[in-house]
């Protein structure tokens, strides 16, 4: 199928960007990597009559550490999230998750902003940025703002974003020697959505966990932090009398939607088995 | 529309003008922005080797390299593209850049109908030039995203383990 008929800008400066939506009503959407968009437009989901290409603008690039966040331009591509030595080394709970972002091809296009800000439930990052405590940067008409991701997603496709807003960057604070990380997914096939997936990210004292967030994705209307199931470890070792604490208090935090794919409960045990593969490999020191 | 500035919307349906450098050569072609780079590339520029499938992003059919990197020519206008360099399987082949991976596609019988086979060795070529010598669950890996209706894969799989070998020898030799 082919996209409705759609006039077309390339924004140089966020301002431009900004200022073409707005001079269409709203009645406009930005165009990033377009690798959900471009698919959504020909299925004619969405028929915008402009699309703003925001990928020739030079502020929205780029990563560089900024006194204690590791600040990731919103166009910065998944494969870049794979090969760019500062996430690997200050972020490295979204470098694991990137190979498991689609195929090498669509990596190759898709942005890392385009994903936090469509904020599909089964993607991997944007969960990633709940479990990682980051903040979310936002250009709008009424100038810039950040918002922490734990209230940045709101409902299904809902953000706190505004029409017409973009998100510039996202901030991460940076990855410590007294903290560890685990991620995976259960999916079909390598590339596929996940059925389930997960990310983990802890601070410690020894073996003892101080601090826990643990992000859920493919397993609600949001990417999910489970506060219970991280309220049951923290002040503990990870034994496996812990772990198994840990898998049953999930229950009161997910409630998974019935789908004729996966019903809610296969998808519940699916996340226990999930977290329980992950806190033992934390507690191994991974 | 409410507020909306009717001179920035109203030549929706008006076709621009865009260049690109397409296998090496400078070409120009009028089109509508709701144009994929797939269409143009076979419609426009009457390469048609490069296939168009599902257009959705799930088959890997359509593969071309922009500005030096894999990416799916129905995932993208082709206004986005406008001034950069693409390279299709026609330019690639006359280049003899995967001439080593189509004699192997050819001599392992990886190709039976080739729907797929141009996507298969566009994949292939990023895949060698990103990882040297890959091992067998790389290559599967990095040929997810590629459907082979007449399943292919094994013989595909063959082919390209074959010729990161033989590169990594000759490398190794000179
Ligand atoms: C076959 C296939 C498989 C895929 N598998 C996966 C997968 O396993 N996991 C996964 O996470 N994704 C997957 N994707 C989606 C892909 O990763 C997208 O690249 C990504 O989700 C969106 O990023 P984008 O830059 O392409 O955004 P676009 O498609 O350009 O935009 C998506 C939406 O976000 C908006 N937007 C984009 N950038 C901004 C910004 N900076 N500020 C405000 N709004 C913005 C757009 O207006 C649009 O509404 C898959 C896609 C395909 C085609
Ligand atoms: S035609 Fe582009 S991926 Fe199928
Ligand atoms: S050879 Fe026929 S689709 Fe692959």
């Amino acid at each position: 199928m082919k996209a409705r008929a759609f006039s077309y800008f390339r924004a140089a400066t966020i301002d431009q960007a900004l200022d073409a939506h707005a001079r269409a009503g709203d009645d406009a959407r930005f165009i990033a990597g377009g690798q959900s968009l471009v698919p959504a437009l020909s299925l004619r989901l969405q028929a915008p009559r402009l699309l703003i290409d925001i990928t020739h603008i030079d502020a929205l690039r780029g990563v560089r550490r900024e006194g204690s966040y590791l600040r990731i331009g919103a166009l910065t591509r998944h494969c870049e999230m794979l090969s760019e030595p500062l996430i690997a080394e200050f972020a490295p709970l979204l470098a694991a998750a990137a190979p498991f972002v689609a195929h090498p091809a669509i990596r190759n296009r898709g942005t890392f902003g385009g994903s936090v800000a469509l904020a599909d439930p089964a993607s991997e990052f944007p969960a990633m940025t709940l479990a990682i405590d980051a903040e979310i940067e936002i250009a709008g008409p009424a100038g810039h703002r950040r918002v922490k991701a734990d209230d940045f997603f709101i409902d299904l496709f809902e953000t706190a974003l505004q029409p017409g807003e973009l998100v510039t960057a996202i901030h991460v604070p940076l990855f410590r020697a007294d903290q560890r990380f685990a991620f995976d997914e259960l999916a079909r096939r390598r590339g596929d959505y996940a059925l389930v997936g997960c990310g983990i990210l802890a601070t410690c004292a020894g073996d003892r966990i101080d601090d826990i967030r643990i992000s859920f994705f493919s397993v609600g209307n949001t990417p999910t932090r489970v506060k219970g199931t991280e309220a049951t470890l923290i002040g503990a070792s990870l034994d496996p009398v812990r772990i198994a604490a840990a898998q049953a208090a999930l229950e009161g935090d997910l409630a998974p939607p019935d789908s004729d794919e996966v019903p809610p409960a296969m998808r519940l045990h699916l996340a226990r088995v999930l977290l329980g593969r992950l806190l033992g490999r934390l507690g191994e020191g991974a | 529309m409410n507020g909306s500035d009717e001179t920035l919307l109203d030549d929706v349906d008006e076709t621009v003008r865009v260049r690109f450098i397409v296998n090496g050569r400078k070409v120009a072609c009028e089109v509508a922005p709701r144009e994929t780079l797939v269409d143009c590339l076979r419609n426009a520029l009457e390469l048609t080797g490069t296939h168009a499938g599902c257009e959705m992003g799930a088959c890997g059919a359509c593969l071309v390299q922009l500005d030096g990197r894999a990416v799916h020519a129905c995932l993208m206008f082709a206004v986005q593209a406008d001034g950069a360099k693409i390279d299709t399987i026609e330019g690639l082949t006359e280049s003899g850049a995967i001439a080593d991976l189509q004699a192997e596609f050819h001599r392992r019988n990886a190709l039976q109908c080739g729907f797929c086979t141009p996507g298969m060795l566009v994949n292939a070529h990023e895949l060698l030039t990103q990882i040297a010598r890959p091992s067998r669950e790389e290559i599967r890996d990095a040929l997810s995203g590629n459907y082979c209706r007449c399943t292919g894969y094994e013989a595909i799989i063959d082919a390209i383990d074959a010729v990161a070998k033989a590169r990594s020898e000759e490398g190794g030799a000179t």
